[in-house]
């Protein structure tokens, strides 16, 4: 029962390996690399990279910021969430407010258009989750961070709340349009 | 220097208790079974909560549950076991007294308090922030104040086990090396330092800002810290469970290491670099550097993960080579087919091993990818995940132990033999199935910590697909599969403990001096090169490198379908 008792031969580190375990090592090994430089492999080659950008900024600065952005840009009111319906040019910002229980406002946005999207939250943390996409962001108050999105197909999506925000979490629903 | 107290051998296993000791890691085990007992009928508010077509608990209480359940079964359960198996790796294994018992008293109290403080608050009401508590919200203040005494008790409980060693050292009741289990458990005690020394750096903040002495706590900087407190003390879980499944390879099959070098190695490993994990947490985050991300996340280059793959292949196959001496040589599986499956010890344990490779493992490596991590991040796939690796891996490990110290530390009989073999299979298995459907479910997108699916009919509702909804009801029937052999666990265990007959549990107990090491002449097995081909575990391993490398470019392909983002 030697695991649980002391190694009989004072050297143990020096025992050779046996073979089943070395070469296990060795393709764990490889397949550890593999694993590490697919990572970086996807943001030299890949489309889907999650932007870094990210300013320091408060819940009346940005409630302000994106208050006035969206005024610039409503074409309607949304039917189903009584929101302004926000469609802002290709390759322009976009805002999107998160706060106890809501995302505003509603955007419309252009298949194979790109937008730099800000997010951040008024109040708690908040998950934007994108369906049925599902693409899932964090969302943490203080912090804008500035995701450029590409929408790849037409049609309504929800954004879900997927980040506990207390009683009304499960009501934090919205919409997002892609012509 | 001697010291009052007395040893006893148990006739059954040959091990040595010290009173004190062995009473410490009684209590120990008996407050975690408790907390077990508690999280698992929480556990069944939240699961049938989540089943779709039940859907039972009004929201505030589903939220104060839930938080409820995720503390006391991912702290307070497996805490208080961890410093049981601390002491038995200590004391037991090294065959010495427990150094200063009474400080490891004061630590169990301060734990015990905590943990009751921490669970009344969130009992109250005004304290369902989940486990993870992110700031800005805020629970109420002794909701911190028990999180901060429990913790303070855990880290003194790791210093008596780094004092034991020393008594062990000093007094010389071992020669040349501690043996491989108490080397993991050195591993997982040192890994506690660290989550232990995080999360007081974040909740003593948070506790003042709950105060009102501090003004404000960076909700980015919390989650960093905070993470490294909640990520890491599952990898003092895994550092425990390994050692435990080492030490179980050794008392059913008296399997020694394959090699000391490697497995050493490996949790030489997991303290440089496990702890980086929890980074993963981070992967959405805004404000971190992909440099970071990438550096991070990977364990530094998966060297963390590649340990684990050196421990998935050497416990099994120590297993195989000592079964391969004892002649069950024919064909691959002949050691695995002849393997003692009635024995609960072993079967859990096994259960346990490829439950966590397989489920809990692969899916770990996929959440903690970067760029995966946008297309799983905070659905219930974590979740998941995350029961396939502390349920499936440390849980059904722990109980599986439990089997064997029934009889050898607490000195009794099991009750019902019969219930006990059949447990693991019960809960192994509808663990196994109930982690699959949650991943399922959080493909299709479907968020954790979250009330009802069907949004409370707000107007602009999500309708999730068919697929989704069967999912989560698949989700609330193998919970409650798995909550019934929990259950068992718990009629078992305390069962046992109230009218199990009582066993003899060596009548060596008056012996005031430590006895003297036989352990070295025991173990002189020598390690020759002969039967250490364990071919069946080899082929084993090859098979879960194949599913975990398909099931990696599976999720990059459903990756790069998604909209594009830089």
């Amino acid at each position: 029962m030697s695991a649980i008792l002391p190694p009989a031969e004072r050297l143990w580190w020096k025992h050779p390996l046996d073979r089943v375990e070395g070469t296990w090592i060795a393709i764990a090994f490889v397949w550890c690399m593999i694993l590490f430089f697919m990572m970086v492999f996807w943001h030299v080659y890949g489309n889907q990279n999650l932007s870094t950008e990210t300013y320091s900024t408060t819940p009346e600065d940005f409630r302000i910021k994106a208050e006035a952005w969206a005024e610039k840009y409503t074409v309607r009111i949304d039917e189903t969430t009584g929101q302004p319906v926000v469609a802002p040019p290709d390759g322009g910002d976009a805002y999107l407010i998160t706060r106890l229980w809501s995302f505003w406002p509603t955007l419309e946005l252009e298949k194979g258009k790109t937008y730099r999207l800000h997010l951040s939250s008024l109040d708690y943390n908040h998950g934007l989750s994108l369906q049925p996409v599902n693409i899932n962001i964090q969302v943490v108050p203080g912090y804008e961070h500035v995701v450029t999105v590409t929408p790849n197909q037409s049609g309504t999506y929800g954004l879900v709340c997927n980040e506990f925000c207390g009683i009304g979490h499960h009501m934090m629903v919205g919409r997002l349009y892609v012509k | 220097m001697s010291i009052a107290t007395t040893y006893r051998t148990c006739p059954r296993s040959g091990l040595q208790f010290e009173a004190n000791a062995e009473k410490l890691m009684i209590a120990n085990a008996v407050a975690a079974v408790v907390f077990l007992l508690i999280g698992g009928v929480l556990a069944l508010g939240v699961a049938l909560t989540r089943w779709p077509a039940v859907h039972w608990l009004q929201a505030d209480t589903f939220y104060q549950v839930l938080t409820a359940h995720g503390i006391d079964m991912l702290i307070f359960w497996i805490i208080f076991f961890e410093v049981a198996i601390l002491y038995f790796c200590s004391s037991t294994l090294l065959r010495c007294r427990i150094a200063t018992p009474k400080i490891a008293w004061l630590a169990y109290w301060l734990m015990l308090v905590g943990a009751i403080i921490n669970n009344y608050a969130v009992y109250k009401g005004g304290s369902s922030v989940m486990m993870t508590s992110y700031v800005p919200m805020m629970a109420e203040q002794s909701f911190y104040l028990g999180l901060i005494l429990f913790a303070v008790g855990a880290l003194i409980a790791c210093f008596v086990f780094f004092g034991t060693l020393v008594v062990a050292k000093r007094d010389k009741t071992y020669e040349g090396s501690v043996p491989l289990v108490t080397f993991g458990a050195i591993t997982a005690a040192i890994i506690a330092v660290f989550t232990i020394a995080s999360g007081a750096i974040i909740l003593i903040p948070t506790w003042l800002l709950s105060l009102g002495v501090v003004d404000s706590v960076d909700p980015l900087i919390y989650r960093m810290i905070w993470w490294a407190f909640g990520h890491s003390s599952q990898q003092i879980n895994v550092a425990a469970h390994v050692s435990v499944w080492y030490l179980v390879a050794a008392i059913v099959f008296g399997a020694k290491p394959m090699s000391e070098r490697v497995s050493r190695g490996a949790f030489l490993l997991y303290i440089l670099f496990l702890q980086l994990a929890s980074a993963h947490h981070l992967l959405a985050d805004p404000g971190l550097s992909t440099n970071w991300k990438v550096v991070n996340t990977s364990y530094f280059m998966y060297f963390a993960v590649l340990a684990s793959m050196v421990h998935g292949l050497t416990v099994p196959g120590a297993m195989e080579v000592a079964q391969r001496q004892k002649g069950y040589t024919r064909g691959l599986y002949e050691w695995l087919r002849r393997a003692p499956w009635g024995n609960p010890t072993f079967s859990g344990v096994f259960i346990a091993i490829i439950g966590f490779g397989f489920l809990g493992g692969i899916s770990g490596v996929m959440m903690g990818t970067e760029q995966l991590n946008m297309i799983i991040h905070n659905t219930i796939y974590v979740p998941g995940h995350f029961h396939a690796t502390v349920v499936v891996g440390t849980t059904l490990t722990f109980m599986a132990l439990t089997y064997y110290l029934i009889p050898t530390l607490f000195k009794r009989e099991v009750i019902n033999p019969g219930l006990a073999r059949l447990q693991p299979y019960l809960f192994g298995f509808s663990m196994y199935f109930f982690c699959l459907v949650m991943m399922g479910a959080g493909t299709l997108g479907v968020s954790r910590r979250h009330w009802d699916m069907a949004f409370a009919g707000m107007p602009s509702a999500y309708e999730w697909p068919g697929a989704a909804y069967l999912m989560m009801g698949l989700v609330g029937i193998s919970a409650v599969a798995a909550i019934v052999g929990g259950a068992i666990y718990v009629y078992v265990t305390v069962g046992s403990l109230l009218w199990g007959k009582r066993v003899e549990g060596g009548a060596a107990s008056a012996s005031r001096e430590p006895t003297p090491l036989m352990a070295p002449a025991v173990a002189a097995q020598g390690y020759g090169s002969q039967g250490f081909a364990a071919p069946g575990t080899f082929l084993l391993a090859m098979v879960f490198l194949v599913a975990f490398i398909l099931y990696y470019f599976v999720n990059w392909k459903y990756l790069s379908t998604v909209w594009g983002l830089s």
